[in-house]
């Protein structure tokens, strides 16, 4: 082999290690999972929407409406007599539909009087994220292609209308129900963008605190072995809880004022993607007191849980060099809930997701405030009570891990403990 | 005079998965004393200061300090003793004087705590480097950094794994003049070390280890007469071979 065949063996030989190739295979399978997920949902927006359509005007003009969308969306509900709006809306969401479109009796007649004609349209909106309300935006598009038609409909009959009108002959007025609640006059596109605060901004924040607290931790403990400091900190006469609780509760600190300075550049960034500036609270989306403290007490376990999982890593670091890589598992763990609550709504996750979203700890204050928005007070509660007991287990289990030889030796007595040793063990050479 | 018994080892095992680490070693070290446990690289020497230590756990036999198991009652014992690992380091990112008083608080407070810290200042003898943060030293000062922040406390039991690895001829000799007079003062010592010239100099007893057993004890000038050796290091070859 010439020489420099032998330096680049070793170079690869050197930098090819598990803590190189684990995180990329991690990260690649995260996005490969993300993008399977996101591939399902732009599948479901290719179907046909469902929707309702009551209509009481029976022109010609009404008959284009109904012709279009009965071809490219599927209709669950028609009606031309009698226009029984709790319904038709109880029929469209019982088949997973989105919005039920009513044409009002002097729809066409306004159009001739050189008036645009009123179509109006309920929208079911199940989820506030970005994904959720991609079926009315296609309605959306749908109500474009209708109003096109009767356009190029009234061009034809070559009557006097206003120009404006015939070119743009609908205007449409809308009241959007979501989670029981009737918003009037925006549609799930605005609602998603009002809450956009919730979905993006809040989830990011959380990310951030979790990954630079806990990596705090790790790096606290991988500093101990590296300093060889932790054999001498053993010794003292002070309780082993102790010096966990100390770990977490100084590094929490530090991690939440580095946290700080990060949000402080992070909302300004932020700032520069708010749309409309539309008060939550005239449509009912308000969050009280108790509200507020739920959120706070839901961040609170949830930065425990994060600094507990992340002590418990921590424990399996050597050195500064694999704490910096033990903090990869938390960073997934953040990352995932992240992305989910940012395309989609819990309730509108398939059932293995919303159970995987449930079991990771981070994912709940990430929750929160959307789902307080609505009183979904159930999902916020048990979150907070679930995470609270994810914490208390992994610190029982790392003052066990303080409290043992393991931590030097980094011995796991069982089958599955050796495993987890040697996987975790291997990320952190 | 009977000396009180400070440590009291007893068939002591310790296995790490199928590896014996110590394998029924068994000796007892007197109040007073400076005791020597010397032998080879991967002998068991480190794994029974730790265990003694309370940072191990016993597979199986005993070990009692001043009377406690180290086991059952490790936190009694952790007020008793003083342990240096042989390549502990301190916080980079503290100062010499920061570090000695950041140990000294979990033994004292106030002008306690004090004069904990000027005992250790005096052992370390680090000058105006003392100001300086531990980053910034070299092994020999952080060594004496550590035999400082070990035997300010006057523990009743300090134990040393090789207390003078890595400093020079000098400081070595220096620091075991410290450790003969904190022996003087009351200090029991339990000591490990490679270096049998070391431990002859220091040790009123020794106890030689080879692969996790005691296979000798006694005293230097007695251990040198049984084997007619002119040194521990041809006591110590004479015994394992």
């Amino acid at each position: 082999m010439s020489d420099l065949g032998n330096i680049i063996k070793k170079e690869v030989r050197e930098l090819l290690t598990p803590t190189t190739i684990i995180p990329v295979i991690a990260m690649a399978v995260v996005f490969g999972g993300m993008g399977h997920m996101i591939g399902g949902i732009t599948e479901e927006a290719r179907e046909k929407p469902i929707m309702g359509i009551i209509d009481e005007d029976n022109s010609l003009l009404s008959e284009i409406i109904t012709g279009v969308l009965n071809e490219q969306a599927k209709v669950v509900y028609f009606s031309t007599d009698g226009a029984d709006v709790s319904e038709g809306l109880e029929q469209v969401e019982e088949e997973g539909g989105t919005a039920l479109l009513m044409v009002p009796p002097d729809f066409s007649e306004s159009i001739y009087e050189n008036h645009p004609g009123q179509i109006r349209i309920h929208w079911i909106m199940k989820g506030a994220g970005v994904m959720d309300s991609i079926h009315s935006q296609t309605v959306d598009v749908l109500i474009q292609v209708v109003n096109q038609e009767i356009s190029k409909k009234l061009v034809e009959e070559g009557t006097s209308i206003d120009p404006g009108i015939a070119v743009n002959p609908i205007a449409k007025s809308e009241t959007t129900i979501f989670k029981g609640r009737e918003i009037e006059g925006l549609s799930p596109g605005a609602i998603s963008g009002m809450l956009a605060s919730q979905s993006v901004v809040l989830p990011m924040i959380m990310m951030l605190i979790i990954i630079i607290t806990g990596s705090t931790v790790i790096t606290s403990m991988g500093m101990e072995k590296e300093n060889k400091t932790l054999e001498t900190l053993l010794t003292l006469p002070v309780k082993r809880n102790y010096i966990v609780i100390g770990k977490i509760v100084g590094s929490a600190i530090v991690g939440l004022v580095m946290a700080a300075i990060y949000m402080v550049g992070f909302g300004y960034y932020m700032q520069s993607f708010q749309f409309a500036e539309i008060n939550l609270a005239d449509f009912g989306l308000a969050l009280g007191l108790q509200d507020y403290f739920l959120v706070g007490l839901s961040v609170f376990v949830a930065i425990l849980a994060g600094l507990s999982l992340c002590m418990f890593l921590g424990t399996f670091a050597k050195d500064f060099k694999s704490a910096q890589t033990l903090i990869l598992p938390v960073t997934l763990l953040t990352l995932i809930p992240m992305f989910l609550i940012m395309f989609k709504d819990f309730d509108t996750l398939p059932a293995v997701l919303k159970i995987a979203l449930f079991a990771i700890p981070f994912s709940h204050p990430m929750m929160a405030m959307r789902a307080l928005m609505v009183d979904d007070y159930l999902l916020v509660l048990s979150g907070i009570v679930y995470v609270a007991i994810f914490a208390a287990v992994v610190v029982v289990v790392v003052a066990w891990i303080f409290r043992s030889d393991r931590l030097l030796t980094g011995r796991i007595k069982t089958r599955r403990g050796r495993r987890l040793r040697g996987f975790l063990g291997k990320l952190g050479r | 005079m009977v000396r009180t018994l400070v440590v009291e080892v007893k068939d002591l095992v310790k296995n790490f998965g199928p590896i014996k680490a110590v394998n029924g070693a068994s000796f007892n070290v007197s109040e007073g004393e400076i005791f020597g446990l010397i032998g080879p690289n991967a002998a068991g020497k480190t794994t029974i200061l730790r265990i003694i230590s309370t940072l191990l756990r016993i597979t199986s036999g005993s070990v009692n300090v001043f009377g406690y198991d180290v086991a059952e009652e490790a936190d009694r014992v952790r007020r008793l003793i003083s342990y240096l690992p042989e390549d502990a380091g301190a916080y980079k990112n503290l100062t010499g004087r920061a570090y000695l008083n950041f140990i000294a608080r979990f033994f004292g407070s106030g002008s306690e705590t004090k004069k904990i810290v000027e005992r250790g200042l005096e052992i370390a003898d680090l000058g105006e480097r003392i100001d300086d943060k531990v980053d910034t030293y070299s092994k020999g000062m952080i060594r004496r950094l550590l035999v400082g922040r070990a035997l300010m406390i006057e523990p009743k039991l300090a134990i040393l794994d090789e207390p003078t690895s890595g400093l020079d001829v000098t400081n070595a000799r220096e620091i075991r003049e410290i450790i003969k007079k904190f022996a003087k003062r009351g200090t029991t010592v339990l000591l490990s070390s490679h270096n049998m010239l070391e431990v002859e100099f220091l040790c009123e007893r020794i106890a030689l280890i080879n692969e996790g057993k005691i296979v000798e004890e006694g005293n230097a000038p007695g251990l040198k007469k049984k084997y007619r050796a002119e040194n521990l290091e041809e006591v110590f070859t004479k015994v394992v071979s």
